[in-house]
């Protein structure tokens, strides 16, 4: 039963990563119908940024090594410059080609992300360090340790991911729900052409969708770069279950891929520890299927539910 | 207050208008009418700038607006409430009207136009948190005038707001029309099939043909026209 629990606690925490991913994929795709294949690299790519940061050599320049949570604010700002640039140059000259086109697009930049990372900063992987402990009023947060919850144990760091990624889930549920120009946004989304003839600028609304997007996945990087070392494909994993966490969810549902992340960091463990030979005594399953594993629920759920399950199909009367 | 001169405008090869001249006297309400494909849409695309002529001008209040981009005309003042409504369809009736008045400042203003919008239309005050995309056919197209109202526009520019409602809902539908020109002396622009009900209403009124405007007149002479009444009137 610890193992159990500390299991699913594990795979809330990495389910979290894959769910902000999936949310970055999902910011995009639900405005302009374009998967971004992209998306996981330039996670990885903004990882980089805050670790020369952290790192006290910023491009060649010496710098005094920043705090973890300031760094953390920089890279966010330069996640939502380089998001909003990269539509700005790389996708408005495409848009409105079919959609296959842009798809290709960003894989040229995957491959251009990859490119440029492992030129700037080879490919050993490095350290990138979790958040620093904080104390509040006797309390410890975030930092090395464990946090015992009675039956078990759940790590700083897990804690934080889970803590941050709500955070960000709050923050994108108020920003849409409750301000103008996520409304806007919203609006957009849905239809194009009404929302011109709002007056709402069509362009802007997908800049910003890609600045938040950038942004987003940054903290997706920043926050498994601990777990598995900062290097050019450390997000390659992370992205193909992001995908399957945002069809699981709906593809166009932001809560929907944060579930579906969840639900497969949570199956992905439990999978990797419980079909070992210590638990499982058969030969044509273990621990390497997880994956196999994982895709095989979405398989499930989408013949149960093809819409995902927070997809709706569409509420339109014609 | 509206004045098109000789407008061109093409779906890439497909030439959909050529040469159509329209004016719109400010606060009337002037109608087009014409048989599906004569060009009564792209007229009103091109107005409202979701599409631009290839040649002649569009002027309102004097000034030429044919480059300008939809969402900049917009805040000139004049409002398009397309084809088919174009809604929302899965924000809820008050984040509709909500965008409806994007760009506005005017937070007062704001709030009366909406409280003027649910005074025509009682029924969208009820649906206020139910999503567009569940309303029934006349409920929507309430609430596409109503977020074309709430941009508090001079002219506002029509297109089939009967389409697919029943004749008594077309009936109300018609007479707010009506009271919104009467009462707020908003300059309306109105594409209708029903010929019938859009000549009882307005002013004067185009028929396009083709691309071009066969005939321009008073609606009491085009009612009366014998061509009109054969083609358009059904008597």
């Amino acid at each position: 039963m610890e193992l159990f629990l500390q299991q699913v606690l594990t795979g809330l925490a990495t389910g979290a990563v894959y769910g902000l991913v999936a949310l970055a994929i999902v910011l995009i795709y639900r405005s302009t119908d374009v998967i971004n294949f992209a998306q996981g690299q330039m996670a990885m790519f903004t990882t980089f940024f805050a670790w020369m940061l952290f790192d006290g050599s910023f491009l060649g320049f010496h710098i005094h090594p920043l705090h973890y949570w300031i760094a953390f604010v920089l890279t966010l700002a330069f996640a939502i410059i380089m998001g909003a640039v990269l539509e700005r140059v790389v996708i408005r000259p495409v848009e409105g080609r079919p959609i296959l086109t842009i798809v290709i697009v960003t894989l040229g930049l995957f491959a251009i992300f990859s490119g440029l990372a492992t030129w700037s900063w080879g490919g050993t992987p490095k350290a990138f360090p979790a958040p620093p402990e904080v104390h509040v009023t006797g309390i410890t947060f975030f930092g090395d340790g464990a946090l015992d919850i009675g039956p078990t144990v759940i790590s700083y760091h897990d804690l934080t991911i889970m803590v941050v990624a709500v955070g960000i889930m709050l923050a994108l549920y108020v920003f849409f729900q409750y301000t103008p120009i996520g409304l806007a946004m919203r609006g957009t989304a849905q239809n194009p052409v009404a929302a011109r003839l709002m007056g709402i600028r069509v362009g802007n609304m997908l800049t910003l969708g890609w600045a938040l997007s950038a942004a987003v996945g940054a903290v997706g990087g920043m926050m498994i770069a601990p777990l598995v070392l900062l290097q050019p494909p450390m997000m390659m994993g992370v992205l193909l279950y992001a995908f399957a966490a945002a069809v699981l969810g709906g593809m166009d549902s932001p809560p929907g891929a944060i579930v579906g992340g969840l639900i497969l960091g949570i199956v992905e463990n439990l999978v990797g520890t419980y079909t070992t030979k210590e638990y499982l005594h058969v030969d044509w399953f273990g621990p390497e299927m997880k994956l196999t594993a994982a895709l095989l629920v979405i398989v499930l759920v989408l013949m149960i539910r093809p819409t995902g399950i927070f997809g709706r199909k569409s509420l339109r009367r014609v | 207050m509206l004045r098109v001169t000789d407008i061109h405008a093409a779906y890439g090869p497909i030439l959909a208008l050529h040469g159509v001249s329209l004016e719109v006297p400010a606060g009337s309400i002037v109608t087009l009418l014409g048989a599906n494909g004569a060009g009564k849409t792209t007229t009103l695309r091109t107005i409202s700038g979701l599409m631009h002529p290839s040649s002649g001008t569009i002027e309102f209040d004097g000034r030429r607006i044919d480059r300008l981009a939809a969402e900049r005309i917009v805040s000139l003042g004049i409002s398009h409430v397309p084809e088919n409504r174009q809604l929302f369809a899965e924000l809820t009736v008050l984040e509709n009207l909500r965008l409806g008045s994007w760009g506005r400042r005017d937070r007062n203003g704001i709030r009366d136009d909406m409280e003027q919008v649910f005074q025509y239309f009682p029924i969208l005050r009820e649906r206020e948190k139910q999503v567009a995309g569940t309303l029934s056919g006349g409920e929507q197209q309430m609430l596409a005038i109503g977020r074309g109202l709430m941009a508090r526009p001079r002219l506002l520019i029509l297109d089939e707001p009967s389409l697919g409602l029943a004749p008594l809902v077309t009936r109300e539908i018609f007479q707010i029309i009506k009271s919104i020109n009467d009462k707020q002396k908003v300059t309306i622009l109105l594409v209708e099939q029903n010929a019938n009900l859009a000549l009882e209403i307005a002013q004067h009124g185009y028929v396009l043909e083709t691309g071009r405007v066969a005939l321009a007149d008073t609606s009491a002479n085009l009612q009366r026209s014998e061509s009109v009444r054969q083609s358009y009137l059904g008597y």
